[in-house]
């Protein structure tokens, strides 16, 4: 079995009473999709929020390629090629959408403590942040400010930022939500080629698209795995039918 | 498409100038032209006026890094014009005295020896209360600029040396070597060059990585994490030199006035940079001269009727904040694309 590209150890995290992450362990390796499904409240954003440095556990730890990240601020583990995509869009609304991307291009790229040249016109920033939006199907809107986009349209532009960081590792917080069958049916598409690139740990709620994608599904319930396996191991689990399939 | 970066099309700057360009080139253009026309005709007190424009201008360009910018709220950067004054003073004082500063640093009348030194103690006093305000945000960072600032300026007022609360007169305007600083005309040109560079400087910046950075620190500061940047160390570094801009005003406004004293470090400057940035234009990179102009015009024309021209001040800053977003230059420029 090939080593985890991200590994979390026995996550716990409690607010207050509420036990929002109890005892997480889970791995994602090279070329699968992992989804994470479970209830509302189930406590998968906060486990994103653990993953990627903006909430710190109580206990537990989280592992980057092997390295123990737990410690390590949100930036730091971007630059160790952590990307993510946010339940609730993210973006600089004022700006241009591939202001957005160039953002982390220029990340990507190197440090940001360069004072002098004009990053409008520079082709180092300006072609891979376009590529990044192309491949979203985001070309022609790049000019556009984000307030003007639609829902949809964000939500394929934090995806977009989060490719130009050449992740090796991808965390999408329900990118298909509100996007309407064509929208989903077409992100699709597109994760399905993405995977053999990048992993990806998959928030979803479109469970069609899940039992499409994914290589193993983690079931989260009141902040505790409740099952785990193969897209048939969880469509039979009784427990999740129970819990969050509901039939 | 033929163009296959639409992104840079649609917002290439065009050469034309365009409308902001016009208004900015006719402020620059009045700025430079008034004070020139007041000295041929013989009244040396406007060409004193317009130096004294340009330079709490210069200042609020610096406060405009930081506060329009950067989204950093600094109630404190008096602290920063006030110590550039005192080391133009200081200076003055040593080599007028002919005495060490500290014991062994000998006094300097050399602008070209001042200045960087202004910049630097700046730098290095913004790094540090920077490095600490910057753990907190929105009003508890305005509150700890301004407490830091007032440190500052008791400070000041409590070393007798220095004239404490009476301030240190600088009896001869410090040198430039080859001009004649006291000539009311040659230091506004000096004043003048100041501005254009803090300007000109802060525009470059903005345009650049960094910018991009800032920016980006300044509207979603988790986006900017998020794609592997900190957002502290870009904005600490902004602050320090939106602070070396406004000590290099402080230093100039020192000689200009032939004195300082605590009042250029008090809580009301650092308040009335405030109001000239919003005045102006937050984040528009001509604000700060609108401001300071609008500033000093009803101070000179209003206050010569009235002790309360104040009174107007704030209801112009009020109308501003009510109708103008973009302040003044937004009025008279047209909105700014991307702020
Ligand atoms: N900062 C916080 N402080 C207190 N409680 C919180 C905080 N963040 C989340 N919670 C609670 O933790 C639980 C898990 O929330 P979380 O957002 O992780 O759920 P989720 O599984 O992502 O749900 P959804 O499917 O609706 O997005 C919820 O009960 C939520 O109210
Ligand atoms: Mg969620």
């Amino acid at each position: 079995m090939p080593e985890a590209v991200l590994a979390l150890e026995g996550l716990h995290k409690r607010f207050g009473a509420l036990a929002a992450t109890d005892d997480v362990s889970l791995t994602l390796r090279p070329g699968e999709i992992h989804a994470l499904i479970g209830p509302n409240g189930a406590g998968k954003s906060t486990l994103i929020a653990q993953i990627a440095g903006s909430l710190r556990p109580d206990a537990g730890r989280v592992l980057l390629g092997g390295v123990d990240v737990t410690g390590e601020s949100v930036a730091a583990r971007a630059r160790r090629g952590l990307g993510r995509s946010f339940q609730v869009s993210s973006l600089a609304e004022p700006l241009p959408a591939i202001r957005n991307v160039m953002i982390a291009v220029q990340a990507l790229a190197g440090h940001s403590f360069r004072f002098w040249k004009p990053v409008a016109r520079d082709p180092r920033l300006v072609e891979p942040a376009m590529a990044a939006l192309e491949r979203m199907g985001l070309g022609h809107r790049a000019a556009t400010p984000v307030a003007e986009l639609s829902h949809g349209e964000r939500r394929a532009l934090e995806v977009a930022c989060a490719l130009a960081l050449r992740p090796r590792v991808l965390l999408l917080d329900e990118p298909m939500a509100g996007l309407g069958p064509e929208g989903s049916a077409h992100l699709t598409e597109l994760l399905e080629r993405l995977k053999a690139e990048v992993p990806i740990l998959l928030i979803e709620h479109d469970m069609e698209a899940v039992f499409r994608l994914a290589e193993r599904i983690s079931v989260l319930v009141a902040g505790r795995i409740i099952a785990h396996g193969d897209g048939d191991t969880i469509r039979r689990d009784p427990q999740v039918r129970d819990a969050y399939l509901g039939d | 498409m033929t163009d296959p970066t639409p992104a840079l099309s649609a917002r290439r700057p065009s050469r034309r100038l365009g409308r902001q360009g016009l208004v900015q080139l006719l402020l620059l253009a009045l700025l430079l032209a008034l004070p020139v026309a007041a000295d041929l005709t013989g009244h040396p007190y406007y060409v004193t006026l317009a130096s004294r424009l340009t330079l709490i201008a210069m200042a609020a360009v610096g406060l405009n890094l930081a506060l329009g910018y950067g989204g950093m709220i600094s109630f404190g950067h008096a602290a920063y014009f006030g110590l550039g004054g005192y080391v133009a003073g200081i200076g003055a004082f040593h080599a007028f005295d002919m005495t060490p500063f500290l014991g062994g640093i000998p006094g300097s009348d050399n602008l070209l020896v001042l200045w960087p030194i202004a910049m630097l103690a700046c730098g290095l006093l913004a790094l540090a209360i920077g490095a600490v305000s910057l753990r907190t945000s929105g009003v508890y960072f305005i509150m700890i600029t301004l407490a830091f600032a007032q440190m500052v300026y008791y400070f000041a007022n409590s070393w007798p040396t220095y004239g404490g609360q009476d301030g240190l007169p600088i009896y001869l305007r410090n040198q430039l070597p080859g001009l004649d600083t006291q000539e009311p005309l040659t230091f506004f040109l000096i004043c003048f060059v100041g501005l254009v560079l803090a300007m000109a400087l802060t525009s470059r910046l903005m345009g650049s990585r960094f910018g991009a950075a800032l920016t980006m620190a300044r509207l979603n500061d988790t986006r900017l994490a998020t794609a592997g940047i900190s957002p502290t160390p870009i904005r600490l570094v902004a602050f320090v030199i939106s602070a070396m801009i406004t000590g290099l005003a402080g230093a100039l406004y020192a000689d200009l006035n032939g004195f300082v004293s605590p009042s250029m470090l008090s809580w009301h400057l650092s308040g009335e940079l405030m109001v000239i940035v919003i005045l102006g234009g937050v984040g528009r990179l001509y604000g700060p001269l609108v401001g300071a102009a609008l500033f000093i015009g009803m101070e000179t024309l209003l206050g010569g009727l009235t002790e309360y021209w104040q009174l107007f001040l704030g209801l112009t800053l009020l109308g501003v904040v009510l109708f103008a977003r973009q302040g003044v230059m937004g009025w008279l420029a047209g909105r700014e694309p991307h702020a």
